[in-house]
C-alpha cells in the first residue's frame, strides 16, 4: 500500500465521516415523516459558525460547542414545527419546495448574522499530524472518527434501547399504528428534526477546524450527505453510514487517481448510477415506497 | 371532468383562452410603459423566465413530479448554441435544433427508468445531472470558456439578423404566448386530462388504463426541450453565458417561481416568473436579504397558499362574489 | 387522497391581466427610478459585494464611497460634485451586465467603474464599448486589456505579469521545477493558464499541475500527488478566497517543505488571519499598499498609500487590502482625467484616460498609452513574505 494511497484513504474517512453524519441526518428525518430535508447542510453549518462566532466572544470551545448544538437543535425544532407541521398531509413536491425553501432561508439568515466571510475554527488538540506509513494523519481528523463513532454507537443506543427511540422506528413502520397505541406521531417529527439538527452541528463543528465554514457551507456538504443516504438506501441508518464513508472515498480517491476537477461531480455521479441501476440502495427495502 | 354537451364545450374554449387574450393585450401594451433598454432587458429576461416555467409548471403542477435541474436543460441549449455558433460556425437555428434534440434524448434517457419509480427519484436524478452539468461547463474550459463565461453572436437567419430590444421583445413574447397556448391545448387534450388524474391519485389513474409513466416521461422531456429552445435564444439575446446561470440556484429560483405564481396554472407560472424577476430589481436596496427573501417566499407559498398566488387571488374573487 | 378542483380559467384571466400590468408598471418605475442629476459627475459601479468574491468587492465599494465623499468635501472636480451609484452583481456575470446596462440606460453614468472579477469585467465590456463610455475595470486577467479596447481600461496587475514576476523570483533561486496548483475557476484559472505561457521564457518547466474547485474543503489529494513528483523544488498555487487558505494549511499538514508561493490573489491581512502559523514562510505578491511603512522614505508611492490606509482605517475600523487600492486608484485616475478634459464629456475622459502619465497610485504608478491600458510596469508588484504573522517586503 502506497503513503500516496493511505493519503488519499485518511481524507476520505475524514470527510466520509462528515457525510455520514449528514445522511444520517436525512434517514432519521425520512423515517419520521418521509420528508427530505434539504436545510440538513444548513444545521451543519449552523452548528460551525454558531461555535466560531461564540468562542469570538471569549467562551471556551467547552461551553461554546454544546451551546452551539443546542441553538442548533432549537433551529431544527422551529423548523418541524412552524414549517413541517403546518404543511402535514402535503405532497412530496410540495415538502421538497419547503425544505429548500428553508434551506435558503437559513442562509438568507446566516448571512444577513454572519456575513458571507470565511471563518476558521482552532483544532482541538494541535496541529501537529501523525505521520503513518508516510501519510499524514491529523489530530483533528483522529477527533472526527472519534466523534462519529461515538454518535453512531449513541444513536444504536437511543433507537434500541429507549422508549423515545422505540416510538420513533414505530412511526417509521407504520404511522398510522403507532398513533393507536399512544405515540404522537407529531412529537416524534419534531424530534426527529431535533435530532438530525444535533447530528448536522456535531459534524459541523468537528470538521470546522479542518475546512473552513462560511454562511453558504452548507449547499455542498447537504448533498452530499443526501447522496450518502441515497447510496445507503433511504431510511436506512447503517446504509447512511456505509454511503457516506464510500462518497467521502471516492472523492479522495478520484482526485488521487483521476481528475481533481470532477471530485465534485463523484457523488452525484453515484446518486445517478443507484437511481438507474439500483434504486434502493445498497441496504434498502425491496420496495422504494409503500403507496 | 365528465362528459360536457357541445354548446358547453364551445363555451368553454371560450372561456379557455380568455387568460390567453389577456396576455397578449398585456404583452403588446407593456412595451408602452418601458422607457429604455434596461427596462426592456427586464422585461425580456421575464418574458424568457416565463417561457421556461410555463414548461416546468406542465411537469410540476400537472405531472406531480420536480426537477430540480431545469437550469441544466437550459444552459445545455445554451451552450450547446454558443458553442457550435462560435467554434464551429454553424448557423443559429441548426444549433438551436441541435441543442434541443440533444436535451430531448438526454431526458428521454435519464427519464425512462427513473419515472418508473415512484416518488423523489426524479427531484434526486435531475439535482444530479443538474450539478454535473455545471461542473462540466465549469471545467472544460476549452470548450466551454470555463467560469468566464462564453461570447456569443448574434442570431442570423437567412441572411436577417435579430437585433435590438424591440425585435427580441416580440421575439420572447411571441414564443411566451406560442408556449402558453400549447400548453392550454395540451392540458385540454385526452393527455392533460390523463395527466391531471395522475396528479390527483395515480393509482387509480393506473387501475383506469392510463400507462402514468409515459405520460409522465413525454411532459419531463416536452418541458426540458422548452428550456433547451429558451437557453439557446437567451445565449443569443444576452451575447453571453456563464455556468452560474445554469447551477443548483437557479434551478430552484425556477421552481420558486412556478409554486409561487401557482402550482397547475399556466398563468399562474408567468405571473410568477414575472414578479420574482421583476422584484429583485426594485429590492436592490435590501440585497442583504434577498436570500433570506426568497427562501422566506418558497416557505410561505407552500403553508399558507399551497395553491400559488394568482389562484389564491382568484379564489378569493369569486368566493366574494359568490356571497 | 383528495383531488384538486379544476382552476376556473374565468376568473383568473382578469386577475392575471391586472397583475401583469402591476408588474410591466413596475419594470417602467425602476428604470425612472433614478433621474439624472444635471451638473454632477455620475459614477455607476458594479461590483460584487456578496457571494464568493465579496472579499474584492466589499473593500472595492467602502473605498469608492469613501473617497467620493472626501472628493466632494474639498468641493469636487472643477465645481462638479462626483456622484456614486454602485450595484451588487454577487460574482454573476449576468447580473453584472444587467446592471451595467442598467447604469448605461437608466441611471445615464458617465463613467463606469467596476467589475470587481474577470467574468463580470467581460460580461460589461460589449455594453460599454458599444454605448461609448469610459469603463476602468478593477479586474485581474490580461485578456481585459489584451488585446486593447477602445473605451476599457484597468487598474491591477494583471495575472501574467505576477507570473512573470514569481517566475524571476523562481530564476534567482534556481529552482525550476515547479509544482503548480490553482483554483479551477475564474482568476485561478486564468493565472494558471498565463503561468503556462510564459514558464518557458523563464526556464521553468512545470511538472506537477493540479487543481482545486473554489470551495474544496481538502485539497491533500492534490498536494500528495505533487509532493510525490520526482524533482518538484518549489510550490506556486494561483487562486484567491478560501481556496489558498485551505491550500496553504494542507501544505504545512502534509510537511511539505519546499518554498511555498502565492499569487497576489491572497495579499489581504484576512488571508494571514485565516492560515495562521501555517503561513509563515510564504512568499507572495503585493502591492505598495501591503508594505506600506516597510517602504523606503524616498518611494513616491509612501504618502499615497499611508494616507489611504489612514482614512480607510478611521472610516471603517480595518486595513485597506490591494483590493480596495484597485478601486482608490480607479476612482482618482477617473477624477484627474476629468479635471483635465472639464467636466464629463465621455470621449474627452477616454482620451484624457489614455494620455494619464506618472499617475502615483496604490498599486504602482501609471502610464497609459493607446497601446497599453493597463500602464504597469512589473517593477510595481513587491515581493513580499509573511513572518511573525505580517508582510515582510523582500525587495
Amino acid at each position: 500500500m502506497s503513503s500516496a494511497f493511505l493519503q488519499y484513504l485518511f481524507s476520505g474517512l475524514t470527510i466520509g465521516s462528515i457525510y455520514a453524519l449528514a445522511g444520517l441526518g436525512f434517514s432519521i428525518i425520512y423515517n419520521a415523516s418521509r420528508v427530505i430535508n434539504f436545510a440538513q447542510g444548513e444545521f451543519i453549518m449552523i452548528g460551525a459558525m454558531a461555535t466560531v462566532s461564540l468562542t469570538g466572544l471569549g467562551l471556551p470551545l467547552l461551553a461554546a460547542a454544546p451551546l452551539a448544538v443546542a441553538a442548533t437543535v432549537l433551529v431544527g425544532v422551529a423548523v418541524a414545527k412552524f414549517a413541517i407541521t403546518p404543511a402535514r398531509g402535503a405532497s412530496p413536491v410540495t415538502l421538497i419546495i419547503i425544505t429548500i425553501g428553508i434551506s435558503v432561508f437559513l442562509r438568507g439568515a446566516a448571512q444577513a448574522l454572519w456575513g458571507k466571510g470565511f471563518h476558521v475554527l482552532p483544532p482541538f488538540s494541535g496541529d501537529a499530524p501523525f505521520v503513518v506509513l508516510g501519510a499524514v494523519l491529523l489530530p483533528q481528523s483522529l477527533w472526527v472518527l472519534g466523534t462519529t463513532l461515538v454518535v453512531i454507537a449513541g444513536l444504536g443506543w437511543f433507537f434500541g434501547r429507549t422508549l423515545h427511540g422505540k416510538a420513533m422506528l414505530a412511526t417509521s413502520c407504520n404511522p398510522l399504528a403507532a398513533q393507536l397505541v399512544g405515540i404522537r406521531v407529531s412529537g416524534v417529527v419534531l424530534g426527529a428534526f431535533g435530532l438530525a439538527a444535533l447530528l448536522g452541528a456535531v459534524g459541523g463543528i468537528v470538521m470546522a477546524p479542518i475546512t473552513f465554514t462560511s454562511a453558504d457551507a452548507g449547499i455542498m456538504l447537504g448533498l452530499k450527505g443526501f447522496s450518502a443516504a441515497v447510496l445507503g438506501g433511504l431510511g436506512n441508518g447503517a446504509g447512511a453510514v456505509l454511503g457516506g464513508l464510500i462518497v467521502g472515498m471516492a472523492e479522495a480517491m478520484s482526485a488521487g487517481y483521476l481528475s481533481s476537477s470532477y471530485k465534485e461531480a463523484t457523488a452525484f455521479a453515484i446518486i445517478l448510477f443507484v437511481l438507474l441501476f439500483m434504486p434502493q440502495g445498497l441496504l434498502g427495502r425491496a420496495g422504494t415506497e409503500r403507496v | 371532468m365528465s362528459c360536457s354537451g357541445r354548446g358547453q364545450a364551445a363555451a368553454i374554449v371560450g372561456r379557455r383562452h380568455a387568460g390567453e387574450v389577456a396576455l397578449a393585450l398585456v404583452l403588446a401594451a407593456v412595451p408602452l410603459a418601458l422607457p429604455n433598454a434596461y427596462a426592456y432587458d427586464i422585461a425580456i429576461n421575464a418574458l424568457f423566465s416565463a417561457t421556461v416555467c410555463v414548461g416546468l409548471n406542465l411537469l410540476i403542477g400537472y405531472a406531480g413530479q420536480i426537477s430540480l435541474g431545469h437550469a441544466a436543460f437550459f444552459g445545455l441549449g445554451a451552450y450547446a448554441s454558443g458553442i457550435l455558433t462560435t467554434r464551429y460556425g454553424w448557423p443559429p437555428l441548426g444549433a438551436l435544433v441541435v441543442g434541443a434534440v440533444g436535451v430531448g434524448g438526454l431526458s428521454w434517457l435519464v427519464a425512462l427508468p427513473v419515472l418508473r419509480l415512484k416518488g423523489h427519484f426524479l427531484a434526486m436524478a435531475t439535482l444530479g445531472i443538474g450539478i454535473i452539468v455545471s461542473i462540466v461547463l465549469n471545467t472544460e474550459s476549452w470548450l466551454t470558456g470555463g467560469s468566464d463565461g462564453l461570447m456569443v453572436g448574434d442570431f442570423t437567419l437567412f441572411g436577417h439578423t435579430l437585433t435590438g430590444d424591440r425585435g427580441w421583445y416580440c421575439v420572447a413574447a411571441g414564443l411566451l404566448l406560442v408556449t402558453v397556448w400549447g400548453s392550454r391545448n395540451l392540458i385540454s387534450s385526452p393527455v392533460g386530462r390523463a395527466l391531471r388524474a395522475l396528479h390527483g391519485c395515480e393509482v387509480a389513474a393506473e387501475v383506469a388504463g392510463i400507462n402514468t409513466a409515459r405520460y409522465k416521461v413525454m411532459v419531463f422531456v416536452l418541458s426540458a426541450v422548452l428550456a433547451a429552445i429558451v437557453g439557446s435564444l437567451f445565449v443569443h439575446y444576452a451575447g453571453m453565458i456563464t455556468p452560474s446561470k445554469t447551477g443548483f440556484m437557479r434551478s430552484i429560483e425556477l421552481v420558486t417561481m412556478v409554486v409561487f405564481g401557482g402550482m397547475a396554472s399556466i398563468h399562474g407560472a408567468v405571473i410568477g416568473a414575472v414578479i420574482l424577476t421583476v422584484l429583485p430589481h426594485l429590492l436592490t436596496q435590501f440585497e442583504d436579504y434577498e436570500t433570506m427573501i426568497l427562501g422566506a417566499i418558497m416557505v410561505g407559498t407552500m403553508i399558507f397558499m399551497p395553491r400559488g398566488l394568482l389562484v389564491t387571488l382568484a379564489g378569493w374573487r369569486w368566493r366574494g362574489r359568490a356571497s | 387522497m383528495k383531488v384538486r378542483p379544476p382552476v376556473v380559467p374565468a376568473f383568473t384571466g382578469p386577475v392575471f391581466a391586472f397583475m401583469l400590468s402591476v408588474a410591466g408598471i413596475a419594470v417602467g418605475v425602476v428604470a425612472f427610478a433614478a433621474d439624472a442629476q444635471a451638473q454632477a459627475i455620475k459614477i455607476g459601479s458594479f461590483l460584487s459585494v456578496t457571494g464568493g468574491a465579496s472579499f474584492l468587492g466589499d473593500p472595492e465599494k467602502k473605498t469608492l464611497e469613501l473617497e467620493v465623499e472626501a472628493i466632494n468635501r474639498q468641493g469636487g472636480i472643477n465645481g462638479h460634485k462626483l456622484d456614486l451609484v454602485v450595484y451588487d452583481d454577487g460574482g454573476a456575470a449576468d447580473k453584472a451586465a444587467s446592471f451595467a446596462k442598467r447604469l448605461i440606460e437608466s441611471d445615464q453614468v458617465d463613467v463606469l467603474i467596476g467589475g470587481s472579477t474577470t467574468a463580470t469585467t467581460m460580461a460589461a465590456i460589449p455594453l460599454a464599448e458599444k454605448a461609448g463610455i469610459p469603463f476602468v475595470s478593477l479586474a485581474g486577467a490580461v485578456v481585459i486589456v489584451d488585446p486593447v479596447k477602445h473605451w476599457v481600461f484597468k487598474t491591477p496587475h494583471t495575472d501574467r505579469l505576477a507570473a512573470e514576476k514569481i517566475f524571476e523570483d523562481l530564476r534567482k533561486r534556481g529552482l525550476t521545477k515547479l509544482g503548480l496548483i490553482s483554483e479551477d475557476a475564474g482568476f485561478g484559472k486564468s493565472g494558471h493558464d498565463q503561468s503556462l505561457i510564459v514558464a518557458k521564457a523563464f526556464g521553468i518547466e512545470i511538472v506537477a499541475d493540479e487543481v482545486y474547485s473554489p470551495r474544496d474543503p481538502d485539497t491533500t489529494a492534490q498536494l500528495t500527488k505533487i509532493r510525490n513528483t520526482p524533482g518538484v523544488a518549489a510550490l506556486f498555487n494561483f487562486g484567491f478566497g478560501q481556496g489558498p487558505a485551505v491550500v496553504t494549511r494542507n501544505v504545512r499538514q502534509l510537511g511539505i517543505t519546499i518554498p511555498f508561493y502565492q499569487s497576489h490573489g491572497v495579499a489581504s491581512k484576512e488571508f494571514i488571519k485565516l492560515v495562521g502559523e501555517a503561513g509563515e514562510g510564504i512568499r507572495l505578491l503585493g502591492s505598495a499598499l501591503a508594505v506600506a511603512e516597510q517602504l523606503p522614505a524616498a518611494d513616491p508611492q509612501r504618502p499615497v498609500v499611508l494616507a489611504f490606509q489612514r482614512a480607510y482605517a478611521d472610516a471603517y475600523q480595518a486595513e485597506a487590502s490591494t483590493f480596495a487600492g484597485y478601486a482608490r486608484d480607479a476612482l482618482y485616475m477617473v477624477a484627474e482625467a476629468a479635471g483635465r478634459a472639464g467636466g464629463a464629456d465621455k470621449a474627452k475622459v477616454r482620451d484624457q484616460l489614455e494620455l494619464t502619465k506618472g499617475f502615483i497610485g496604490t498599486t504602482g504608478i501609471f502610464t497609459m498609452s493607446p497601446a497599453d491600458h493597463m500602464g504597469l510596469s512589473p517593477a510595481s508588484f513587491h515581493l513580499i513574505e509573511i513572518r511573525n504573522g505580517n508582510w515582510k517586503l523582500m525587495d
